[in-house]
């Protein structure tokens, strides 16, 4: 920078009088400024096509009662809004919704900390077992809903066969608002704890080694390790997955839709008769693409992007200032 | 050897990709002369929401049209519709053909201009064929075109499993069966009784969700008047269809096996349930699905006389570019030949009575169910049926009720509560 400041005042004076330096000089600066812009362009395009214009269309749309069955887009302002805000169907989504991802995110967390803990020590087949841990993330999630709705079936599941030795009988899983979230939560948690636990292992193996020789020769047992070296270490990733699993959670919906079409047949948009797990994104699709209620529609999802704003900024917040014991 | 074998994989792979290369080419070739030349080759598809038996009817009319291919696209009973309405709203993606049933027709028909008129295509000298109200169904609603031509109509009966009501102590023979149930309070007192012979790992019935709208559709008037006015509320005929659903629930009758779930296909091959509503393209679900049970299901009359339930009809979008060619394809798929041998194929029945006193109709037994004789027991089904108006947003309305009698029979909720929630989600169906 020092070398090439100087040349500026005389690379616009002489422009005009020699001409082969300031053109390069010119398309190297051109260079400078734009290819970067053209580099990053192709995502901003897209981001644009699929990110933006879809925000913002969808917003001029809640603003309108607009089906899908007719021509006719009538404007009415906030009315969506104001209907949707004493809507009990969609505080009970949203209720199911936090309660879900709840009983997803929090076991599925501290499970993924302490898998990645398991495998950051010497082992065997360390390979082997990453991948297996990455598995079930690649199944397909219908396959995984089907399977687990099966699983979770009332008469023939065999949850339920298990169940019945120690006594317990016929538990109808998806009928109940609780047992329902746990059987969705468990299929969650199956599909990501290990692909949590591969991010926690890669923040774990650059934690350095002196910290846990020390602490060795200090005589910490590895549980006061892992509560006291490797947490604090690794926090920043912890604030990523727990706000990507936040943001993940908020936005459930092919498990709760699979999960009725499993053990509801019939209507199975709305999350079992009494909409007992009708999560926020599944209330959003059955006003949209099976009442084709667009407006109203576009109005839940611009409150639900609200949701997924304040929860991952609450979770933020509270990650963030809960220190841990290393500083 | 070692240099030609790790030479191969590469190889096979740019070739396969150059293959494929040039298949796309040629296909977009082909597309192009499609639209261009329409003497050669023309594609049709055809969107149906599950096996309407037309395979074999397909084969037989490319004998006769060697310039046409049909393409035959199946899609879940729900994703169909659904889909159907994006593709219409969006201008693009809908078939040359599109099966509507019974439940969404007045939803279609309610826009005339996104479906071809098959007056055009002379297809009104269907009319003295059809049963008057199936073809109604398929006007718009001023009654001035023609959307779409009717392939079945769904005449109910009551199929019931003869093992299971031996081993309760009833009488298994179909004619005595038929006898015990005039009535639903009658069907419900033979569930009683059933029910109190504890035959092991059975109830009477799967769910009372199609029995609530058999029983709906057996009323003279359903959830809509003739002006498409909701009545769902003030009309007693539905009240006394829920109220019975209910009384299904209380007595402990139902096996609580949701309709089209897959709990409910694993309860037809384990024989958990010993009745069900049986509109006859039923009868080839059953077949399906409780492949092991051949001759111990059978069919009895339906309580508290005849009604309709399901059946579709074809149309034509507007956005076809074969209108001419769908609209005679459609009229040969639903062809008086073509209904018998869809018939004897999959159980779904004609909707040309002229039909129903045919021999070839009248005389056909299924051994899978006893050798009962389906054709007569649909014919007099069929003849009896009192044609009911559909509204337009007919099977939103059902499954807001089909919702409500789920709650009672999950123990969500008492029937009064549940009645009252069901009527508002109904009404505030747009």
């Amino acid at each position: 920078m020092a070398t090439r400041a100087p040349d500026r005042p005389a690379a616009t004076t002489t422009g005009r009088a020699s001409h082969r330096p300031p053109r390069r000089f010119l398309s190297h600066r051109f260079d400078m400024k734009v290819s970067p812009y053209a580099y990053v362009a192709p995502f901003l395009v897209l981001f644009c096509a699929f990110g933006v214009f879809p925000l913002v269309y969808t917003a001029w749309v809640s603003l309108h009662e607009w089906t899908l069955l007719s021509d006719v887009h009538r404007f009415i302002g906030l009315d969506n809004f104001a209907t949707l805000l004493g809507d009990g169907y969609f505080w009970n989504a949203t209720f199911n919704t936090l309660s879900i991802g709840v009983l997803s995110t929090v076991p599925q967390l501290v499970m993924a900390i302490w898998l990645a803990s398991l495998l950051n020590r010497p082992l065997r087949a360390q390979t082997f077992f990453r991948i297996t841990l990455l598995l079930p993330n690649v199944t397909s999630v219908v396959a995984v809903v089907v399977i687990f709705s099966q699983l979770f079936g009332r008469d023939f599941g065999l949850i339920n066969w298990v169940l019945s030795w120690f006594g317990v009988d016929g538990v109808a899983w998806s009928e109940g608002a609780l047992s329902s979230h746990v059987a969705l939560s468990v299929m969650i948690m199956w599909r990501w704890t290990g692909y949590n636990a591969l991010i926690f292992l890669a923040a774990m193996q650059a934690v350095p080694r002196e910290l846990y020789e020390a602490a060795t020769l200090d005589g910490a047992s590895p549980y006061t390790q892992l509560r006291r070296i490797t947490i604090p270490m690794i926090r920043p990733t912890i604030i990523f997955v727990v706000i990507v699993s936040t943001i993940g959670a908020m936005q459930i919906i092919a498990e709760p839709l699979l999960f009725g079409a499993g053990t509801n047949g019939g209507n199975i948009v709305t999350g079992g008769p009494d909409r007992q797990f009708q999560t926020l994104a599944l209330y959003v699709y059955e006003r949209g693409f099976v009442n084709f209620d667009f407006g109203y529609a576009s109005a839940a999802s611009w409150v639900m992007f609200a949701f997924v704003v304040v929860a991952a900024a609450v979770n933020y917040l509270f990650i963030s200032r809960s220190r841990g014991d290393l500083t | 050897m070692s240099t030609p074998r790790r030479l191969l994989a590469p190889v096979v792979t740019a070739s396969a990709l150059a293959l494929s290369l040039t298949a796309c080419g040629s296909g977009a070739a082909t597309g192009g002369a499609d639209a261009a030349k329409p003497g050669e080759k023309i594609k049709l598809t055809v969107a149906l929401f599950g096996d309407f038996g037309f395979k074999p009817l397909y084969e037989e009319y490319r004998k006769t049209h060697p310039d046409v291919e049909i393409v035959e696209r199946v899609t879940k009973f729900d994703d169909h519709h659904n889909n159907l309405v994006k593709q219409l709203a969006t201008n693009a993606g809908a078939a040359d053909i599109e099966a509507v049933e019974v439940g969404f027709i007045s939803t279609f028909t309610a826009q005339p201009a996104k479906f071809r008129d098959l007056k055009e295509f002379g297809l009104d000298r269907r009319k003295s064929d059809y049963l008057d109200w199936k073809w109604q169904q398929g006007l718009s609603k001023d009654g001035s075109t023609l959307l779409g031509l009717g392939t079945d109509v769904g005449g109910l009966a009551m199929c019931y499993r003869r093992d299971l009501f031996e081993k309760a102590g009833l009488p298994a023979d179909r004619e005595k069966v038929s006898e015990l149930w005039p009535t639903w309070d009658a069907y419900i007192e033979t569930g009683k009784k059933f029910t109190e012979a504890k035959v092991p790992d059975a109830k009477f019935v799967d769910s009372p969700g199609e029995l609530f709208r058999a029983m709906v559709n057996q009323a003279p008037t359903g959830f809509y008047d003739q002006q498409d006015n909701l009545i769902a509320g003030s009309n007693p005929e539905v009240r006394k269809a829920w109220d019975t659903s209910v009384k299904v629930v209380q007595n402990g009758l139902s096996a609580k096996l949701a309709a089209f779930s897959p709990p409910w296909n694993t309860g037809f091959a384990k024989g958990s349930f010993a009745t069900i509503i049986c509109p006859a393209w039923m009868t080839a679900y059953i077949q399906d699905q409780a492949k092991d049970a051949a001759g111990k299901w059978d069919i009895a009359t339906v309580p508290g006389g005849a009604g309709n339930s399901g059946g579709s009809h074809l149309m034509v979008p507007t956005q076809s570019k074969h209108p001419k060619e769908a609209a005679e394809l459609i009229d040969f798929l639903t062809s008086k030949e073509n209904q018998v041998k869809v018939f004897k194929e999959t159980g779904s029945f004609p909707s040309i009575p002229a039909l129903y006193d045919d021999p070839s109709i009248q005389g056909f037994t299924k051994p899978f169910f006893n050798d009962a004789p389906v054709g007569k027991i649909y014919s007099e089904a069929a003849k009896a049926l009192k044609p009911q108006h559909l509204g337009p947003k007919e099977a939103l309305v059902r499954a807001a009720f089909g919702d409500g009698i789920g709650r009672v029979e999950q123990g969500k909720q008492q029937s009064e509560e549940a009645w009252n929630q069901a009527l508002k989600d109904a009404e505030t169906v747009k």
